[in-house]
């Protein structure tokens, strides 16, 4: 079992391919120590995200968990042909979670959660090589989700709920490689988004195989985020009628994927915990990034993504080593959504090889401080993005990008 | 099991050795780039309006950012080259003062007209440059706006109290170290570890744009008696080029000599066509008609006499037919029959005959140049809608370079460029024929990333709107051949621009 584990995780790690789009997996600190697995977990009410189904099987009355972390994530672009260089100055994200179950009977569970699965935080330096494709993006979606969770035997149960989504995008970018107002400065748009909700599904089942194997799958539905009344806010634009631009109301779609997981976990040797999770989100919902400008002076943008779907494997372990203390670690390859010649510098994401290690301090019986740390690592890719038009003639934006990200997490689990 | 936990471990300290994204090789790297047997720490550019950022008719600050010198300094940055300063202007109007008095006109801007139509128009506003406040240099970009050849080495060109008199450079003056100062002079005391000379354009280029008004001085040695729009004699521009590369390289700099182009390159001189005027049949019928006896006439008498050869009988015949038809326009170069056309056997009226003395009409070889677009066909007296430039009135011969004219300005430019050439690989600089560049540029132009790059006015993308000086997109592009030509001479790897990302022309309605 010891050999086979650490030659799988060894063969993924020297995988060469392409993650993640705009996905932010970062659910719970104890899921994330191990690699983000969880869906045949049970261990604390990160079960509302991870699975529903799992909450009814959770020891305590009450459960709690809550927490942050702090993403520092780093995109550094290079042009070897003309030497242009540029390194983001993304502000740390610090995206948060809170997971409540009640046991309301032997055999339901209820369970709210808040969650922020989707986003990015992408800052380059004004005016850059690729400033014409992003400046800035902001982008936020806070999942809302009321739980129930059921068993029909001990072997079997049932969980899920409706998602209320609220979502907010904030993006600035220059409107073409050259316009400029008399001065010289770069003409740019913000284009500005929030408040935007909508509303999907979450349906899950675990089977606890025996007692000590158990098996998960959560599928967590696609969400249209459709912002209807945007706003477009113009700058640095030319005096000439040549140039129409005006602040103006906007239309715009933001896909949020679906996702189907499934996965396992094994108990053993009294204090080990094995788990292994297969996500599969449905990215090729992402097909355009189009923004439809309410004055029809100001023609539709239109920004080619064709996004495919992507598969996330990820790994992680548990051991409780003594009463107080409980270590985890996990890792997980997470594949890039991004085809060939879509790769666009607002979510510049190639595969990445991820390692997670954390521990949870057991403050007497009923509070648990989480710890957890996330490094991503992503491969220096030589990439373009060939959907950028001017005068109808494709313009690749080309070079090579390398990104990382650190993720330190903090939360508290409470039981009762 | 243990076993796992530990490599996690060992792998996430590797992990924690960068907290930033790093490169195996950065490009900001010292030696990712080379400048190879050049040394760049100091690049002095010498040269005229071309070397200044000159664009749209006037020198701005936005124009100068985007010269070639310094979209160059730019990319010597990341092999070895030090700081590049430049002369900025005050504001990006363009116009010059001298004590508070505009001395040089705006900048062009391509306005929307009342029409609907885009074209170039100067930009209304106060410029806030004035010549009097001298910068405190020296400056790194030495190019000055007008400069011919043999400026570079002439004292007092910066001085400002000769300005007004002609004697003198306005744009010198901002930036001279004294009054009595040379361009070259103050380029040297820089101790430039590498240098860039263009010089030589307005020795033959003033002549082309006033349609050969000025003399050709071949011949004459003397400068300082040569008129604003004459032509430069070839052995005086030798002479003071070698005086130039020779102070340049006195040193042991290095270097890049940039030859002349063409006149015919550029949108000045290619935008007007020749047959410019259009005429219904009744029209041109009416017009043979007044030209008849001329034609047929005058003309063969004239020959019969002996005034004219057939030859010039032939060039001086006046046709016009139904659709364009080339303008008429007085031709110094022809012989001025004013006075033979009033005597016998002619005996014309004096205002024919004046009409008549130096008359033919443009030929397809001619090339009429671009300020000629706002006359052709325009009636300069109200009172009388039957003066029409270039059909009963003919055009100036300042907007017509004629074949002949041509001819003195490529003889002089192969002269110079000859020179340019030898001397380049005499002292083995790196040599750039800006000529052939700028003729693939007019004759089918340069594919870029978004485009084909070509000479066509205010859409073609590499000229700007005065039709002589290049965009800033033009100016990456010289940028990148200079480049080219360095990297080759001096086995450097100075990294090219996107010229993509240089703009054009600027839009504005005042």
């Amino acid at each position: 079992m010891k050999k086979v584990l650490v030659l799988a995780v060894f063969a993924l790690a020297s995988a060469v391919t392409y993650a993640g789009g705009y996905r932010v997996s970062l659910q719970g600190n104890k899921a994330l120590a191990m690699g983000h697995t969880g869906v045949a977990v049970v261990n604390s009410s990160e079960s509302v995200f991870f699975n529903p189904a799992g909450l009814v099987f959770l020891e305590d009355k009450i459960n709690i968990s809550a927490g942050v972390h702090g993403v520092f994530s780093s995109i550094a672009y290079q042009d070897t042909s003309s030497g242009a260089n540029a390194r983001t100055d993304s502000p740390v994200g610090t995206p948060l979670y809170l997971y409540a179950s009640y046991k309301a009977t032997d055999w339901l569970a209820l369970g709210l959660g808040v969650y922020t699965p989707y986003g990015s935080t992408v800052e380059y330096e004004d005016d850059w090589a690729g400033s014409h494709l992003v400046n800035n993006i902001d982008l936020a979606a806070i999942y809302i989700q009321p739980t129930v969770s059921f068993k029909i035997n001990d072997k079997l149960s049932f969980g899920g709920g409706p998602i209320y989504v609220t979502g907010s995008v904030n993006f600035n970018r220059n409107l073409n490689r050259t316009l400029t107002d008399l001065e010289g400065n770069r003409s740019n748009v913000t284009i500005d988004a929030s408040g935007v909700s909508s509303w999907g599904w979450v349906a899950s089942t675990m089977v606890n195989l025996t007692e000590n194997l158990h098996i998960g799958a959560t599928y967590r539905s696609e969400i249209i985020l459709d912002a209807e009344d945007g706003t477009a806010e113009f700058e640095n634009i030319p005096n000439s009628p040549l140039t129409p631009f005006e602040n103006t109301s906007i239309k715009a779609s933001l896909p949020l994927p679906a996702e189907m997981t499934v996965g396992m976990s094994y108990d053993f040797c009294e204090k080990w915990v094995f788990a292994f999770d297969f996500n599969r989100t449905f990215w090729d919902v992402y097909e355009s990034l189009d923004i439809d400008f309410a004055n029809p002076e100001i023609p539709d943008s239109k920004n080619a993504r064709n996004y495919k779907n992507a598969s996330v494997y990820r790994f992680g372990m548990q051991y409780e080593a003594t009463k107080m203390f409980t270590l985890r670690a996990g890792y997980y390859f997470d594949e890039s959504p991004v085809r060939d010649g879509y790769f666009a510098p607002e979510t510049p994401r190639n595969d990445s090889n991820n390692f997670t290690a954390g521990l949870t301090v057991n403050l007497g019986e009923r509070l648990q401080i989480d710890a957890s740390f996330l490094y991503s690592h992503f491969k220096e890719v030589d990439a373009s993005y060939n959907y950028y038009f001017e005068n109808g003639v494709s313009v690749p934006f080309s070079g090579t990008y390398k990104t990382n990200a650190f993720v330190p997490g903090l939360g508290l689990t409470y039981k009762l | 099991m243990k076993n796992i936990l530990k490599y996690t471990f060992v792998i996430l300290a590797v992990g924690f050795v960068s907290c930033e994204p790093e490169f195996d090789t950065p490009v900001t790297d010292e030696g990712f780039y080379s400048s190879g047997t050049a040394d760049l720490s100091k690049y002095v550019s010498l040269g005229n309006s071309l070397t200044a950022g000159y664009a749209d008719g006037a020198l701005y600050i936005t124009g100068q950012e985007n010269s070639y010198p310094n979209i160059m300094a730019e990319q010597f940055a990341f092999a070895g080259g030090g700081e590049f300063t430049q002369p900025l202007m005050n504001d990006n109007i363009g116009g010059l003062l001298l004590n508070g008095a505009q001395i040089t006109e705006n900048r062009f801007v391509l306005a929307v007209g009342p029409n609907g139509n885009p074209g170039p128009i100067r930009l209304v506003g106060t410029p806030t440059t004035d010549i009097t406040n001298r910068l405190s240099g020296p400056f790194n970009n030495m190019g000055v706006p007008g400069a011919k050849s043999f400026h570079l080495v002439a004292p007092g060109y910066g001085n400002v109290a000769g300005v007004l008199a002609g004697a003198a450079n306005p744009y010198f003056a901002r930036f001279a170290s004294s009054e009595t100062a040379t361009v070259i002079g103050d380029a040297a005391a820089q101790s430039p570890t590498f240098f860039s000379l263009w010089i030589g354009n307005n020795d033959i280029l003033s002549y082309a744009t006033s349609g050969g008004l000025g003399v050709d001085q071949a011949g004459n040695f003397d400068p300082s008696t040569y008129g604003g729009n004459d032509i430069t004699d070839p052995n005086v521009f030798a002479s003071v080029y070698s005086q130039q590369v020779e102070a340049l390289t006195a040193s042991g700099a290095k270097g890049v000599l940039v030859n002349i182009p063409e006149v015919t390159s550029i949108p000045y001189f290619t935008t007007v066509p020749t047959k410019a005027i259009p005429l219904d049949a009744a029209t041109a019928g009416a017009l043979n008609a007044q030209f008849a006896a001329y034609n047929t006439q005058v003309l063969p008498g004239l020959v019969g006499i002996g005034f004219i050869t057939p030859e010039e009988a032939a060039l001086r015949m006046i046709n016009f037919s139904a659709g364009q038809n080339f303008p008429i326009m007085t031709d110094d170069d022809l012989t001025d029959l004013t006075a033979i056309l009033q005597g016998p056997p002619f005996s014309l009226p004096a205002s024919l005959a004046t009409l008549l003395g130096q008359l033919r009409q443009v030929k397809s070889d001619d090339l009429i140049v671009l300020p000629a677009s706002s006359v052709l066909g325009t009636t300069p007296d109200p009172s009388n809608p039957q003066g029409v430039i270039g059909v009963s009135i003919p055009l100036s011969d300042q907007f017509v370079l004629a074949v002949s004219e041509q001819a003195r300005v490529t003889t002089a430019s192969a002269a110079y460029n000859a020179t340019i050439q030898a001397l380049a690989g005499a002292k083995g600089l790196a040599f750039v024929d800006a000529k052939s560049a700028l003729a693939r540029v007019a004759n089918g132009g340069i594919v870029y990333d978004g485009g084909v790059l070509t000479s066509q006015f205010v859409t073609g993308g590499a000229f700007s709107l005065d039709g002589v000086h290049p965009t800033p997109r033009g100016y990456a592009y010289t940028a990148n051949l200079i480049i080219k030509a360095i990297n080759d001479t001096y086995n450097a790897t100075i990294p090219m621009v996107h010229i993509g990302n240089y703009a054009t022309i600027t839009l504005a309605n005042n």
